[in-house]
Order: C-alpha cells, then sequence, then structure tokens
C-alpha cells in the first residue's frame, strides 16, 4: 500500500487552500448526514440492531478461524477455489496466475476496497493486464489516475466539470460539441463505454462486503449494478476479500446489512444484494464458468487479540467518514492512505505499521461523533489514542511536540506552579481578544491563528470562578 | 499455497484473546452454523397479509420503482403490453422459462415478440418473475437459472418483475425460507439478487441519478 501518510502536515495544506476540492467537499456533509440520520430514526430497531451487529462481529472474530475454515469448505463443495494470501504481494500474485491461465486481455472490476489496497491495478498493468474500473467513480479516477478519496464514494473530491473535462479527454470517439451540462449526460456516456467492457473482459473482479460461512457465499452491495455485472459477464469471477468480512449464517449477515446502507447512505437498503455462491450450475444459462476467492490477511491477524481487535468490526459503510469534520475539511486524498477519515486513521497504522503512519491519529479533533454513527460501536477514538501513546512510546513525534509536552507535563504536576502561571496568562489573553474577544495572532502559536482566530479566555481562570462561587455561596449561607 | 493457508490460520489461532478451549469453540461454531438462530426482526413488517402487500408497494414506490397491481396471471401481458405503449418502447421482450409467467396468455398481446433466455445486451425490456418479495424494504428476490436468467436483471433498461401478493414477506429473513428445499435449510442457487428499486449512482457531486449499469426502470407488477 502506498503511502504518504508521512507528508500529512504539507497535504493538508494544500487541501485547505484547493479551492476545487473545497467546493466538492462542501457536498459530504450535505449528502450523507441528514440522510443517515433519518434513516436510522424511521427504525425502532436500528440502535439494537447496533448492538446484535457487535455481538455477531465479536462472536466471528473469536471464531476466525473455524468460521474461515467452513466457508472454505463450503465454497469448495459449491465448485469455487479459495486462496490463502498472507500478503499485498501473495495477493497480487494470484490474482495474476489466474488472469494470465486464462490468457486475460483485460479485467473488469466491481468497487473494492481490497484491491485499491493490494494495489491490484498496477500489478495488472505491469504485466499487460487492462484493467477497467466499472463503478461510476472508480472509473472516473481512474481516468484520472488518482485514488479514492473515500470508501464508498471515490470521485467525491471531484465537481462536474472536472469530471466533464476528463470524459472530453478520454471519450475522443464522441463529437467534440456534444453537450454535457447535465450530469446524467456524464452518466450515460460512462455507461455505454463501459457497457462494451463488461462483454469484452475476461475475468471479473469483485470485492465482498461479506462472506457466509454456512453457505460458502460471496456477498456485494451496491447500488449501480456494475459488480453485478462484472461477476455475471466475464467468464471467470475472482472475488478478493480480507479475512475478516466472514459471517456465520444468512441469517446474521441479513442483520448487519440493515445497519450497512442505513449508515452509509441512509437508503433501507442498497439497490443491489446480491449472494454468489459459486460458479455457473449446469442448466444455468448465465454465470461465470469458474469462481474463485482470494483471502487476505495482511496484518489484520495480528490486529486480533490486541487493543485494535474491534477495528476488524468494520463494515466499511463510511459513516465515521461523512461525519467526520476533518475529513469534511481536507477531503480523502491529505490521509496520504487509501483508507481515510477515522477508520483509516485506526487502520493504516495497523495495516502498514505505526512508523508509516502514525502521524494519521493526530488528524482527529476527539469530538466523538465517528464512535456515535459506527453501525459497530467500533471506540474510534479509544484507539487513536491507543496509537498516539504507541507514537510517543516510540518517539515519532517531531521534537517540537516533545518538548512541548514535557514542558506542559513540567507544569501540570505542580498544580501551584502552573495555577500561579495560569492566573497570569488568562488574563494577559483576556486583554490581547480586546472588544472582539477573538486573537488573530498570536507567538508560538501560528500554526493555529493562521488559519482562525483564537477565541480569547475569560479573565479568571476556573479555580478562580470556582474559589468565588463557593466564597458566595458560603456568605450566603 | 497450503502453507499460505496453514499460516494465516494458525496466525488467528495464536492472536486470539480470552480463547475458550478449542473443543468449546468448534461446538459454538457448529451450534451457530446448524441452529442458524434468527436476530432482531423489525416491527415494521409485521403485517397481515394484505397490509404487508400494501407497504411493499409504498416503500418500492419510494425508492423510484413502479409498481401495479393485477387480479390474476392472465392480467399480466396486458399490464406488461400497457406499459411498453406508455414509454413508447418496442413490443419486444426477453425473459426466462419461468413457469408462472409462461402459463400467462402472451399470444394475446398482438405483435408482441418475446425472445426466450438470457439477455446479450441488446434487450431493451427484460421480464423476471421474483421468488419473494420483502415489505420491510421494498425489495425483490431473484434466483438464477434458466427460468429467470441473471443477466436479465442487470442488461434490460426496462426491468418488469411479477411477483405473486401471497411471495410478499414481512422481512429478508422470512424471505430466504422462499429458497427452502429441504426442511429449513436454505439451497442457494448461483446467484441471489436482492433488487431495491433501479439502478443508481451518486458519484457525481453526490446528485441521485438513475440508471448506471443496470436498469434505467423497474417495473412491479404484484399479482392477486
Amino acid at each position: 500500500m502506498e503511502l504518504t501518510s508521512h507528508n500529512l502536515k504539507s497535504n493538508v495544506k494544500d487541501a485547505l487552500g484547493n479551492e476545487q476540492l473545497q467546493k466538492a467537499l462542501s457536498n459530504v456533509p450535505k449528502g450523507f448526514i441528514d440522510k443517515r440520520a433519518k434513516a436510522a430514526a424511521a427504525l425502532d430497531e436500528f440502535e439494537a440492531l447496533r448492538d446484535k451487529g457487535r455481538e455477531i462481529k465479536d462472536h466471528t472474530l473469536a471464531n476466525l478461524d473455524l468460521y474461515l475454515e467452513a466457508y472454505e469448505q463450503k465454497v469448495i463443495e459449491n465448485g469455487g477455489h479459495v486462496h490463502w494470501a498472507k500478503t499485498a504481494e501473495d495477493a497480487r500474485r494470484i490474482a495474476l496466475e489466474i488472469c494470465q491461465k486464462h490468457n486475460a486481455k483485460t479485467v473488469t472490476k466491481g468497487k473494492s476496497m481490497i484491491t485499491e489496497e493490494v494495489e491490484l491495478n498496477e500489478h495488472l498493468l505491469e504485466n499487460g493486464i487492462e484493467p477497467v474500473e466499472t463503478d461510476l467513480g472508480e472509473y472516473i479516477i481512474q481516468l484520472r489516475n488518482e485514488k479514492p478519496s473515500h470508501i464508498i464514494a471515490p470521485a467525491i473530491h471531484l465537481n462536474q466539470g472536472q469530471i466533464e473535462e476528463d470524459f472530453r479527454r478520454v471519450h475522443t470517439h464522441l463529437d467534440d460539441d456534444r453537450d454535457m451540462s447535465e450530469p446524467e449526460t456524464l452518466l450515460a456516456e460512462a455507461r455505454e463505454v463501459l457497457r462494451k467492457r463488461y462483454f469484452e473482459a475476461d475475468v471479473g473482479f469483485t470485492g465482498a462486503n461479506f462472506l457466509v460461512a454456512e453457505t460458502g457465499s460471496s456477498v456485494i452491495v451496491t447500488n449501480e449494478g456494475n459488480g453485478d455485472l462484472t461477476q455475471t459477464l466475464g467468464k471467470v469471477h475472482v472475488v478478493m476479500a480480507s479475512i475478516e468480512k466472514v459471517v456465520p449464517t444468512l441469517a446474521d449477515c441479513s442483520q448487519i446489512l440493515r445497519i450497512l446502507a442505513r449508515s452509509a447512505t441512509g437508503q433501507d437498503m442498497s439497490v443491489y444484494t446480491t449472494f454468489s455462491t459459486g460458479p455457473k450450475r449446469e442448466k444455468d444459462p448465465d454465470g461465470p464458468e469458474e469462481y474463485h476467492v482470494i483471502l487476505l490477511d495482511n496484518g489484520r491477524s495480528d490486529m486480533l487479540g490486541t487493543e485494535f481487535e474491534e477495528m476488524l468490526r468494520c463494515i466499511r459503510c463510511g459513516a465515521c467518514i461523512n461525519h467526520c469534520p476533518v475529513y469534511h475539511s481536507i477531503g480523502g486524498h491529505a490521509y496520504g492512505s487509501i483508507y481515510p477519515g477515522p477508520m483509516g486513521s485506526v487502520l493504516t497504522p495497523s495495516l502498514a505499521g505505526v512508523e508509516k503512519a502514525g502521524t494519521l491519529p493526530n488528524a482527529s479533533t476527539f469530538c466523538g461523533r465517528c464512535e456515535s454513527v459506527c453501525p459497530m460501536r467500533i471506540p474510534l477514538p479509544k484507539m487513536m489514542r491507543h496509537w498516539r501513546e504507541r507514537e510517543f512510546e516510540q518517539h515519532l513525534q517531531p521534537k517540537a511536540a516533545r518538548y512541548g509536552l514535557a514542558l506542559w507535563a513540567y507544569f501540570a504536576k505542580r498544580p501551584k506552579l502552573y495555577r500561579a502561571l495560569v492566573s497570569f496568562a488568562m488574563p494577559a489573553l483576556c486583554l490581547l481578544g480586546g472588544t472582539s474577544k477573538r486573537i488573530s495572532s498570536l507567538p508560538l502559536a501560528s500554526g493555529w491563528t493562521k488559519h482562525r482566530e483564537l477565541p480569547a479566555p475569560e479573565r479568571r481562570t476556573f479555580m478562580q470562578a470556582w474559589a468565588q462561587r463557593e466564597a458566595l455561596k458560603q456568605e450566603a449561607k | 499455497m497450503s502453507d499460505t493457508r496453514a499460516s494465516v490460520l494458525s496466525d488467528i489461532k495464536n492472536s486470539l484473546s480470552k480463547k475458550a478451549p478449542d473443543a468449546e469453540r468448534a461446538k459454538a461454531v457448529a451450534e451457530r452454523l446448524s441452529g442458524r438462530p434468527t436476530g432482531i426482526i423489525p416491527k415494521r413488517g409485521q403485517l397481515k397479509q394484505s397490509e404487508r402487500v400494501d407497504l411493499f408497494a409504498e416503500m418500492a414506490t419510494k425508492v423510484h420503482s413502479s409498481v401495479v397491481r393485477v387480479k390474476s396471471y392472465e392480467d399480466v401481458p396486458a399490464s406488461v403490453g400497457q406499459y411498453l405503449r406508455e414509454h413508447n418502447l418496442p413490443a419486444e421482450l426477453i425473459m426466462g422459462s419461468d413457469r408462472r409467467l409462461a402459463k400467462a396468455k402472451w399470444a394475446e398481446e398482438k405483435n408482441l415478440t418475446i425472445k426466450k433466455g438470457p439477455s446479450d445486451g441488446h434487450d431493451l425490456v427484460g421480464v423476471s418473475h421474483a421468488k419473494a418479495g420483502i415489505a420491510e424494504t421494498g425489495t425483490l428476490l431473484l434466483a438464477s437459472g434458466s427460468e429467470n436468467p441473471t443477466t436479465i436483471n442487470f442488461l434490460a433498461d426496462h426491468h418488469i418483475v411479477v411477483i405473486a401478493a401471497k411471495d410478499i414477506k414481512g422481512d429478508m429473513e422470512t424471505a430466504w425460507s422462499s429458497l427452502n428445499k429441504k426442511k429449513d435449510q436454505v439451497e442457494m442457487p448461483r446467484a441471489v439478487n436482492f433488487i431495491t428499486g433501479p439502478s443508481r449512482s451518486g458519484d457525481i457531486e453526490q446528485k441521485l441519478l438513475l440508471g448506471a449499469h443496470g436498469p434505467r426502470a423497474l417495473q412491479i407488477v404484484i399479482v392477486g
């Protein structure tokens, strides 16, 4: 997984100054927050289902090896093949081997974060095979040679005009003067271009939202129908999924489906929820001739039994991202990892190491919204704190942060000194705030004041106000 | 390859914290897989048959499906014919070998050409029969096979799905039981498609656009 997370600070600076991006990002809270709230409120059992979802996943994780074995057995019984990949490299190699066995020239792809994680497209291209992304958002970013900026809305960082430019640049077989002012026209154009590609493709790749141990089925949840065309029309269907996607039964899966779409897009159900079980049967008129599943570990088994185990409950709905004030300001690319937002800030250091991605858990205001909307009740802020502790223990932060903290700790451990200092600083800052009660520049705090004003504190410290209040109370008695 | 399998599985086993004894875990897993406990079923769909059908129609309409109701299978061809005319579509459609669909008197719809089999991507209109419906969400359950080829569900511009009113269940869990072959045991076809409305995308500035890669329109014909 290619990471630029170490450049977080400069990435953020670029993102904040990028007008196009800021305009596109304004769609995020508008589009997601209200819809989720309405969908959740409309289902009386929503909160109870969240508890149920957590319980199902916790039970599965505690028996993950056994459920994976049960799942594998069922896939084989249904005529499918299961491949195990310890690393991203293993997964890429296996995928390429399957393609080469079938002399694949082009492969279509349904939206899949796991194939992004293992950088499948780059590997296929290097080996002369053309991957074609078919999800509209993924197709757009593939044309731009970009990474997704959101796990369920990969092109959310773009505006319509930018997409139009890309289509004009790439779809050169179409009339230059065509009217593309309506988003419907853009969609229709992508639909027509991609229709052909499904039929040309030799192999179709999809991810999986769930793997069902009871039946050996892989499940995809989509709105466009591209994932279904990908897995139905190719001669070979390859599912690439990480090991924590397994759930015990169809009943368990049905429980979690009720919270997935509502949390993600505010829909009661996504348009297409498809359970695929093995290759084409004897009397089937359509479907793939071969069905493969590549099960990827890539660091996940190491998370079991640690303080990050609960992250493996994640069902990739994106709710934490949609509600994150930091994401709203900087977008997905600034995180430098294909998993952005709060879920990414916990998952990326787990997969890539704290030394490479330890800055990410600092990109949080700890407002707690992510945890409050997570359908699987993953304690994301707590886990980000764990990573911050690790980062500190391993001396990975910049020196200034360490010295600053040490200085603060020196005073914090000496309450009298601390209070004396604060009772001097507060009136000074209050004075600086003037009548507007806002400070627009402050030595040593330019990191803050360059981008926004610092609210000036009250004249008195909390301790002083409290003492006065208590004294008044005594008097009243 | 089998080495990788062993190493992934043993890594998982070694990492598990608070691990119960293996025999106990194996028992818990076997029990869950055979017992298949039902979880929380939303009350919303738990209604009398007639109310359930009404809720199904209401929820389906909310997600931009269009819904019509006819008395019997004899009325299906006329309803389909009317849809084609209303949408200015040629009198051509494709369908599988579904027995209930086959029984309808299509010959009475004059000039209508019916192709049988899977779609090759050149069909404007496809007709399928659903195994079940889910009132809770206005969802259709379609099963793959020669009766109702999966390609019709995704390649036709207009997808017309016929469903018997009695097959409309309150919730997803009950809908699954329409696939039961043996007692209380689901037999999975190659593909089970839960379909809730026509295809759509929000990938351009979060605007809801219908007709992404799948059907642009979904017409549901409830029989009975």
